[in-house]
């Protein structure tokens, strides 16, 4: 949401999220933006039922995305005996995020003190009522609450995203302590460098519609440095490891890209015309991603393929994420298909020669992905490609911007990864025992089994 | 008597039935099987990670036939099986040394 500032038309939009609260609004005058001031006074305003109805339906899409959307995608993909530790361990780590944001995660990301770092106050939603308001991109309020439950889920799909590249291997325990430590010192920070008015990405005025270096980049780079100190699971790469059931991955996906129109068309915060773009941008690009994986594996020599279909699906919506409100429908159409083909040769080709074991291939897809849509967006964001940039916009400086911006989150998601996992390793011990990993996590770490 | 074993592809399963049942078969047991011989197995691809199945599925057919008949339904499943390509299956013929109908405790052809 960083893009806004270019959206709307210079700095008139320097609305923060908080502009409703005192101190930043302080701040906000010091620093000469009248609008904001302005904005202050309107956030008496009481938030358009509309607005506040799509808020709403957007966060449930959002959840929809993670359960069953995201459990059932990465659930079909591991091994039978894998099923519910996948699913489970999704559950839990959401959970455990919607927990931890209401108690610190939302005063740190988005709390009223702060600098371009970090944020704090709000603690356990301190001083939040019915009547307090979140600032939308334009004059429009909508209620805290619904903002705070809307970003909620943004930070539950993102650790949840992390768990595709452990799973079959790593104790629900460590995933739990996992998930503590990263999104404290990974999630929060990047969400509030990004997405809150202070924030060092937010003021470059790097574009990211919808969470491509906050949630995609994050999650996908994450994953990979996990996967790589967690270690390969048992018998990779030579003992077969196939799909267990393409049929739920086929239903989750479609579960996800109905959720995504939540993520992307939601983080407009209005029922409005920008909210519409991202609409139709988040239909077209990945259609075009699930055509054009298919296309790359008949050109690879191999059947076009389901998996393949499924593997576009999600390479087209991570694409376009960033993008959706900063795209013509056309140029999200390529940025589709340019990541799912890019996409499709990190998976099938790199993955194999470069020997790490992301299991379900949560970097190969959302990391690559999100990488290519962050510095896809620069292009398609031209008003001479359809893009809503203005007539001054330049491609090449925008350009450096992301590039800068999406260096910047690999660094933050590889060191803060780094941490988390050596931590969870010192308190767990990290890998399940050989025996367990052998017979199933289902049966080992939670004495079940999916199918009986 | 003769023993009859064909291994075949199970897409052939029910063009072999007719066949045989026209030329005056009257019964037979059909099992599915899996194997390999020069076709080999399959592949499966899953993003790019190839996996061998070195064993494929095929339906074995097995038939009690009087000594006249035989020849004929070797030569009919051979005909009608085949699909002039590696992988069409093989026929056995073996020597039955009797045959009895549990019904009725006949021996011999009378079983069949």
């Amino acid at each position: 949401m960083m893009n806004r500032k270019l959206m709307c038309g210079g700095g008139t939009i320097a609305a923060s999220l908080f502009a409703a609260l005192p101190a930043w609004a302080q701040e906000a005058v010091e620093a000469g933006t009248p609008i904001a001031a302005a904005t202050t006074e309107a956030a008496a305003a009481v938030p358009n039922p509309g607005n506040n109805a799509w808020m709403m339906t957007s966060t449930l899409l959002v959840l929809l995305m993670i359960l069953p959307g995201l459990a059932l995608f990465y659930g079909g993909l591991t091994r039978s005996k894998n099923m519910l530790s996948t699913m489970t361990q999704i559950g839990g780590v959401t959970a455990l995020a919607m927990l931890m944001w209401v108690m610190f995660g939302y005063g740190l990301a988005f709390g009223p003190e702060g600098n371009q770092f970090i944020s704090w106050g709000k603690f356990f939603l301190a001083g939040v009522t019915p009547d307090s308001t979140a600032a939308t991109f334009t004059d429009e309020v909508i209620s805290e609450y619904i903002f705070i439950a809307f970003q909620m889920t943004f930070s539950a799909i993102t650790v949840a995203l992390v768990l595709g590249s452990v799973v079959e291997r790593m104790k629900f325990s460590a995933v739990m302590a996992f998930t503590v430590i990263w999104l404290v010192i990974v999630y929060y920070p990047i969400a509030h460098m990004v997405w809150e008015a202070r924030g060092v990405f937010f003021a470059m005025g790097a574009l990211d519609f919808a969470g491509g270096t906050v949630v995609h980049i994050n999650a996908g780079v994450s994953a990979l440095v996990a996967a790589m100190i967690l270690g390969k699971r048992r018998g990779y790469p030579l003992e077969p490891m196939p799909p267990h059931s393409l049929t739920l991955t086929m239903v989750g996906t479609g579960l996800l890209w109905v959720g995504w129109f939540g993520f992307n068309a939601g983080s407009a915060l209005e029922a409005n015309g920008s909210a519409a773009l991202a609409m139709i941008n988040t239909f077209v690009a990945t259609a075009a991603g699930a055509l054009f994986w298919m296309l790359a594996e008949r050109l690879a020599g191999h059947k076009g393929s389901a998996l393949g279909w499924c593997s576009g699906v999600i390479a087209g919506l991570v694409a376009v994420t960033p993008a959706a409100g900063n795209s013509g429908p056309f140029g999200a159409i390529i940025l589709g298909a340019v990541a799912s083909v890019i996409c499709f040769f990190c998976v099938s080709k790199l993955k194999p020669a470069l020997g790490y074991d992301d299991s379900l291939d949560a970097f190969g897809i959302h990391g690559v992905g999100g990488i290519v849509g962050a510095i896809g967006t620069a292009i398609v964001y031209a008003p001479s490609l359809g893009g809503p940039g203005g007539d001054d916009f330049v491609i090449g400086a925008q350009l450096v911007t992301q590039i800068f911006a999406v260096l910047a989150t690999i660094a933050l998601s590889v060191i803060g990864t780094a941490i988390a996992m050596f931590v969870a390793k010192a308190l767990t011990g990290l890998r399940v025992a050989p025996e367990i990993e052998h017979d199933g996590l289902d049966i080992g770490e939670h004495g079940e089994r999916a199918y009986n | 008597m003769k023993f009859i074993i064909a291994i075949i592809k199970p897409f052939k399963l029910d063009e072999v039935r007719e066949a045989l049942g026209a030329i005056g078969v009257a019964g037979m047991t059909v099992s599915e099987v899996k194997g390999f011989g020069r076709q080999k197995g399959q592949t499966e691809i899953y993003r790019g990670a190839e996996y061998s199945t070195n064993m494929l599925p095929k339906v074995k057919i097995e038939v009690a036939a009087p000594d006249d008949l035989a020849g004929k339904i070797v030569e009919t499943i051979q005909q009608v099986a085949s699909t002039e390509a590696i992988g069409d299956g093989k026929i056995f013929v073996l020597d039955l040394a009797s045959a009895v109908r549990i019904r009725t405790g006949e021996s011999g052809d009378t079983a069949l």
